[in-house]
Parts: structure tokens; C-alpha cells; sequence
């Protein structure tokens, strides 16, 4: 990466503890802004437009008649605090812009000014602020420092979403030509090869091949990694990391035996290889629709009769959440099955009908906690009931390991603690941000560490995976300790023996 | 008796009070009606059904149910402010009764404590905006304004009682008068004309600020919505045209 500031992990603390206030802390924080290259494909202006001003005030107020998340929050916040500890960008950085009602604030005050008549009437006693130079400065800062990851909403009084007030900032500053290079540049490479990474066809088809091969050679297992096989059941559509990155593939290999394993055809696409959609990153329903549509198109085309997730959070807040919405009716998968579903239901399902048998002492050597990730935590379920997106990972995670603990309540479930790595901040340049972002994760992860001597921390998203791997290290931690879920099934399960 | 300038006067602001209040209101509720929310964004676990999430508004709006658990101590100031602004809001009932209700009548003595607790809980609430840091970078002076204005009602409200002994015949008899567009005289007392002034002033002041959390608590959609993204689509009118184009 570019030659920086060192970076140094916050030394982590026993208990939570809130940092006092120092304001402008990360003020200079911010990612590397799109050039016209990565703009433009997405139909965005190239560079920042000369009445960018009058711009952002007719873009905010578009979004306003379009999402009643922004328009009721913008208004209704008031300034209770409540949320304001519950931030890790906070509470790593001590910066109080990354106190979730402050960050809104960047865009609230500016909504005052313009859109309310108290702001002005009022001006500053109500808080109202125009639109300068300096406050666009501070957007592309702050809101750049917000992983969409909802924690706020859980604790504020009136389920005020910061994620929202992110997105519609980021969509209105896209609209004027300052873009996220991070993002933007991802979001053309799925446009144009139909993935975040830029794995052509023929790059894709080798790499499943060398897969069959390597579990050949461990296993003496013929698993297959179908690819763009018409007719097959199911369609699987995973991110695109788990093709090749560590510890991601070893999910891929998962997934992989539990289909093969339990007799049930599946098929990757070339087409829609990335379950991953920044399009939800940065704000955009058009982006992230065109980013589904591909999906539609791929189920279509194979004449598959489901559509099934692979390990990813925010993957499957679109998939789960939105999926249906942006690219359905999906009338044409066979009606049995929830669309769609994701890959810990089948998995789940399997082990307790017997299709698959886990063998636990394959992980014995391994005491494991896991990671909820943010999206699945706060934005999803899995099977039927609310909260079974924390009961089946569990579930398979025991299945499949003799030593499992679960980290401190106030970190799990849907007060979960983002990696700090999420909605579009996995890049280098923000590398001293996600380091601070995962500390009150990293504080819990430590005290099962030392008090259950855990070995392992399970993840089930692929960003998640990235993000520990690089920032684990910082805290003194080996990133071999980050596992995908479904690397533990293919590690426990019984190959060969069919049901 | 003649009826002084002074009657006349808030027997006007309170009719511009009420009209602003509930005209503001109403075009407030209508907006955020009108707005759609394109995509479900119910923060999980969230009830799956429609009546479960209005359950789960129900609860927020009545136990504060997550504020308890993110922050006791606001909790329970919070929770003192407005339910003992409600129980005063109930006692106050009286004064546009006749007969007054069952109910009310019962309550009288309780509104007192309500007054009470509703003073306390601000007085505390003041204290920790100024005292926590967090909170105090993000207050705005008009949040202090607010909470020093409904201080002032709820000390002009004690002041009449205990200092001026207001007539409160007097004031019923002005109040059912402007129900029935009559105006009778109010009393010349400064306590009592400090509190109905400031009460005035937050009528006018609610559609305008931050008072909108009471509306639009019921318009959140992260709180609202029911969790069944999967089993219905949840099409905006806007996002349905774009599905025309392509
Ligand atoms: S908890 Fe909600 S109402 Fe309170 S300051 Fe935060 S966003 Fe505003
Ligand atoms: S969504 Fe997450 S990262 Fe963003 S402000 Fe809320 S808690 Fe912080």
C-alpha cells in the first residue's frame, strides 16, 4: 500500500470502555476519491461539478420524496446520545463524528438549512448549516467511516438507522462526481465481467478445476465445482473471494461437499458469479437492481429451480432482503423453497435429516467462537423464525466442532460488533480506521481467548474474513485463526458414505 | 366583567397555537405517509407479521423498550419526563370537562407527582447534557431551549399553586369558553400566564423541531415493518417504473 502514517492498534481494554472525545482524531481519514474511469461507467459525473452545491440540495431533496428512512430521521432525532457509545468507529477512534447521531448530524444540519422552516428561520440556534466546501470535505470523511452495519439502529430509541443517512449521502455525492473510488471501480468490473474481482470465464474455470483437483488429492474425492451447468437444481452464487482468497475458499470446498455429499446438483455462474452488491454501499438502488438482475438473468438462463447464498453479510441483506424486491417475481424457481436461501439452511437441514454426517473430532484440536456478522445479524433471518439467522449458524458450528463459546453478550446476536471492514471501507487506504473500527470485537474475541482458550474465530462473510485476516495481526493475533464457517463442515464431514 | 386585552390575546394564541399545532401536524403525518420506503429494512429479529411489528412499535412507544436496554440511567430520566408530562396532561383534562370524567377526576391527585417527576427527570436530563461530553457535542442550543422551556412550564405550574393561588375557575371557565369560540376572561396572574405562554410556545415550536419523534416514531420503518421480505416483493411506486423501462 502507499506509503503512510504507521499504523498501530489502540491497545485494547478489559471492560468496554468509552473513549472521551477528541475531536478531529480522523478527521483526515478518508478513501481514495473516483477518478473519471471509475465514475463514469456507472453514469456518474467524472469530477466534481461546478454547481455542485445546488446539485446536492436538489439530490436531497429527491432522495427525501423517495426514502421515508431519510425523511423521518432527518427529522425525529433528538439528540439523546443514546447511540453514541454504540458505534466501534467511536469507540475505536474517540472522534466524535463517528458517533452515530453526529455523523447524521453532517447531513441533518444541512437538511435543517434547506428543508425545514425552523433552519431558516433559525440558522445556527437550530443547529442548521449550509452546504460548504468544507462540510462536502467532512461527508466524504465521516461518511466514509461509517460500515453500514446498523448497530446504532438497534440502540436508539426510535430505530434511527445511520446506514441510511450513509447511503443517501453517498449516493448524493456520487451525483455530483465525488465518488468512491473503492466501490465504484468494484461495481463496473460485476457491469462488465459479472464479478467484484474481475474473474473472467476462462480465469473462473480453472481455478473450480485446480479445486476439484486439490480435494481429489486430500480427500480421494471426486467433488465437482460446476460451472454454468444448465439444468442443474440449484444455482449457487457466492462472493466472489471465495474463488481464491484465504480462509474464503476453504468455505468454497464447504459448500462444495455438502452438495455433493447430500446428492444435490448445483451450478456455479459465470454470468452472476458475485453474491457480494456494492451497489447497496454506495446507496444506490439502480446500481444494486442492475447488480441483481444479473442473478435473474443467470437463474433464467440455467433453468436452475432455486438460488442459494454463500457466505457473505451484506450479500445476503440484498439477497435476503431486497433480492425479491429488485429482481423478482422469481415465479419460475420451484415454490418449496424460500427465495433464496442460503447455504446454512441446506447445510442445517442435511444434518438433521442425516443427508450429511459431521465428524466432530476432525476440529477437536480447535476451540471456536464465532463472529456474527452485521448484516446477517441485524438485517436478515435464515429459516422461518425471527432470530434463527444466530440459532443456525450455532446449530451447524456444534455440529461440526466438540468446543464451541460464544463471545460476550453484548457483542453477539443483534448487538453484534462489525469487523470494521464493511459497506465499502476494505480497502488499504483505510487500513488505520479498520484496525481502530475492530476493537471492541477484537477486546471480546481476546477475553474468550483468554478465559475458554479459543483457538478459532468462525466468520460467515466474506468481507468479514478479509478484514480479520489483515487486522488480527495488528492485535497479536495469527490470522490462521480466522475460519469460514463451512470450512469446519468440510473439515467434519463424512465424505463417501451416502444415506 | 370586561374582557381585558390580556384575554383576548392568548384567547388568539391559543386558537393559532392549536391550528398550527394540528395543521402542523397533520401535514407532517402526511408527509411521512406519503413517502415510501422502497426496500424492508426492518432491524432483525424483527416480528414477521404486521400485527407483531405494530407490537413492536407499541412497546417502543410505551416502555421505551430499546432505549432500556442502551441506556438505563436515560431510561429512567426519559421514562420520568414523560410519563409524568402524561399523568399532568391527564390532570389537566379538568379544565376542559364538564362534568369532568370519571377517570380524570380520579387522576387529580397523581398529576401532581407527575408534575413532579416530570420535573425531575429534566432537571436530570439537563444535567447530562451538560455534563456527558458526547452529549454535549452534539447538543444545539436550540435543545437546551427546549428543555428550558418545558422547565418553565412545569415551574409556572408549581408557581400558581404555590405562590399566586390562582383562581381555577376562572381559567376552566376561559378554556371551555374557547371550546364553544367564546371569550371569557382569564385571570391577570404572571405565574399563570408564564405557564400557558410557554405551553403556547411548544405547541407552535412541535411541528417544527425535534418533537416530530412522537409522529414519527410510527413511521420508522426499521421498527414498523414486519420481516417477510422473502415471501411478499415490496415494490415503491418509483422503483416499479423503473422496471417499465427495462
Ligand atoms: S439514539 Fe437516536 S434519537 Fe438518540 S441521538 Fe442517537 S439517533 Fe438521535
Ligand atoms: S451504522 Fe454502524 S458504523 Fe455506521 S454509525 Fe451506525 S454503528 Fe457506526
Amino acid at each position: 500500500m502507499a506509503a503512510g502514517p504507521k499504523i498501530e492498534a489502540p491497545t485494547l481494554d478489559a471492560l468496554p470502555t468509552v473513549p472521551a472525545i477528541d475531536p478531529g482524531a480522523m478527521a483526515a481519514s478518508k478513501p481514495y476519491v473516483a477518478a473519471k474511469a471509475h465514475q463514469e461507467p456507472l453514469g456518474f459525473p467524472g469530477e466534481l461539478l461546478p454547481d455542485w452545491e445546488a446539485r446536492a440540495i436538489a439530490k436531497l431533496g429527491e432522495l427525501l420524496g423517495k426514502y421515508r428512512s431519510l425523511r423521518v430521521y432527518l427529522d425525529i432525532c433528538v439528540k439523546c446520545g443514546a447511540c453514541a457509545d454504540k458505534c466501534h468507529f467511536f469507540l475505536g477512534t474517540g472522534d466524535p463524528r463517528n458517533m452515530p447521531v453526529a455523523r447524521q448530524d453532517l447531513l441533518r444540519d444541512v437538511y435543517r438549512r434547506h428543508f425545514t422552516l425552523a433552519g431558516k428561520v433559525f440558522g445556527g440556534l437550530v443547529g442548521a448549516a449550509p452546504l460548504t466546501r468544507e462540510r462536502l470535505d467532512q461527508w466524504y470523511s465521516y461518511f466514509h467511516q461509517c460500515s453500514q452495519c446498523r448497530r446504532c439502529a438497534v440502540f436508539c430509541p426510535y430505530g434511527i438507522d445511520t446506514a441510511e443517512i450513509s447511503m443517501a449521502a453517498r449516493e448524493i455525492m456520487d451525483s455530483i462526481g465525488i465518488g468512491q473510488k473503492y466501490s465504484n471501480e468494484i461495481i463496473a468490473k460485476v457491469h462488465k465481467i459479472g464479478n467484484n474481482l474481475g474473474l473472467p470465464q476462462p480465469a473462473l474455470e480453472d481455478t473450480l478445476l485446480g479445486l476439484e483437483e486439490d480435494v481429489k488429492e486430500a480427500s480421494g474425492q471426486d467433488v465437482k465445482f460446476p460451472l454454468d451447468v444448465e439444468g442443474a437444481e440449484v444455482l449457487l452464487v457466492t462472493p466472489s473471494a471465495d474463488f481464491f482468497a484465504e480462509p474464503h475458499v476453504d468455505g468454497l470446498i464447504g459448500y462444495a461437499k455438502v452438495f455433493h455429499q447430500a446428492g444435490l446438483s448445483w451450478t456455479l455462474s459465470s454470468y452472476a458469479s458475485e453474491a457480494g452488491n456494492f451497489g447497496m454501499f454506495i446507496g444506490s438502488y439502480e446500481q444494486m437492481r442492475k447488480i441483481a438482475l444479473r442473478i435473474r438473468k443467470a437463474a433464467l438462463d440455467l433453468k436452475v429451480k432455486r438460488i442459494v447464498f454463500g457466505e457473505c453479510g451484506h450479500a445476503w441483506r440484498v439477497a435476503y432482503a431486497f433480492l425479491n424486491t429488485l429482481a423478482g417475481p422469481f415465479d419460475f424457481l420451484d415454490p418449496r423453497y424460500p427465495v433464496p436461501q442460503h447455504i446454512m439452511e441446506l447445510t442445517r437441514g442435511f444434518i438433521r435429516s442425516g443427508a450429511i454426517r459431521l465428524d466432530r473430532d476432525a476440529n477437536a484440536d480447535k476451540v471456536v467462537t464465532v463472529h456474527d456478522s452485521c448484516n446477517i445479524a441485524r438485517a436478515t433471518r435464515m429459516g422461518p423464525e425471527p432470530g434463527s439467522q444466530f440459532v443456525y449458524p450455532r446449530d451447524i458450528l456444534k455440529a461440526a466442532c466438540p468446543k464451541f463459546v460464544d463471545m460476550h453478550p453484548d457483542t453477539t446476536h443483534e448487538r453484534t460488533f462489525c469487523c470494521g471492514g464493511g459497506g465499502g471501507l476494505l480497502t488499504d487506504e483505510l487500513l488505520d480506521l479498520r484496525v481502530k473500527g475492530a476493537k471492541p470485537r477484537v477486546e471480546a474475541l481476546k477475553q474468550v481467548v483468554e478465559s475458554h482458550g479459543v483457538t478459532h474465530l468462525a466468520a460467515m462473510c466474506a468481507i468479514c474474513k478479509s478484514q480479520f485476516t489483515k487486522v488480527l495481526p495488528y492485535y497479536g493475533y495469527d490470522m490462521g485463526m480466522v475460519v469460514s464457517v463451512h470450512q469446519l463442515v468440510g473439515n467434519a464431514i463424512r465424505m463417501g458414505e451416502h444415506s | 366583567m370586561a374582557i381585558s386585552g390580556v384575554s383576548t390575546f392568548y384567547a388568539v394564541l391559543f386558537y393559532a397555537a392549536t391550528a398550527i399545532f394540528l395543521g402542523g401536524l397533520a401535514w407532517k403525518i402526511g408527509q411521512y405517509w406519503r413517502t415510501p420506503s422502497p426496500l424492508k429494512i426492518a432491524v432483525t429479529p424483527a416480528p414477521v407479521s404486521a400485527p407483531g411489528a405494530a407490537l413492536r412499535v407499541a412497546r417502543e412507544v410505551v416502555l421505551f423498550e430499546s432505549l432500556f436496554f442502551s441506556s438505563r440511567w436515560l431510561w429512567i430520566m426519559a421514562a420520568l419526563f414523560h410519563a409524568g408530562l402524561a399523568l399532568a396532561l391527564v390532570r389537566h383534562l379538568r379544565y376542559f370537562q364538564d362534568p369532568v370524567w370519571e377517570p380524570v377526576a380520579l387522576a387529580q391527585p397523581f398529576g401532581i407527582y407527575g408534575g413532579l417527576a416530570m420535573l425531575g427527570g429534566l432537571l436530570m436530563l439537563l444535567a447530562r447534557r451538560l455534563v456527558i461530553d458526547r452529549v454535549r457535542f452534539v447538543t444545539a442550543p436550540s435543545d437546551l431551549l427546549m428543555l428550558l422551556l418545558l422547565i418553565g412550564i412545569g415551574i409556572s405550574g408549581f408557581g400558581m399553586s404555590a405562590m399566586a393561588r390562582v383562581d381555577v375557575v376562572m381559567v376552566k371557565a376561559f378554556f371551555r369558553g374557547l371550546l364553544m369560540f367564546q371569550i371569557r376572561p382569564l385571570p391577570i396572574d404572571p405565574p399563570l400566564l408564564l405557564h400557558l405562554a410557554a405551553v403556547a410556545a411548544l405547541m407552535i415550536l412541535f411541528p417544527f423541531s425535534k418533537l416530530l419523534h412522537l409522529p414519527g416514531i410510527f413511521f420508522s420503518p426499521t421498527r414498523h415493518q414486519a420481516d417477510n421480505p422473502r415471501e411478499a416483493r415490496h415494490l415503491a411506486p418509483w422503483a416499479a417504473k423503473l422496471e417499465e423501462k427495462s
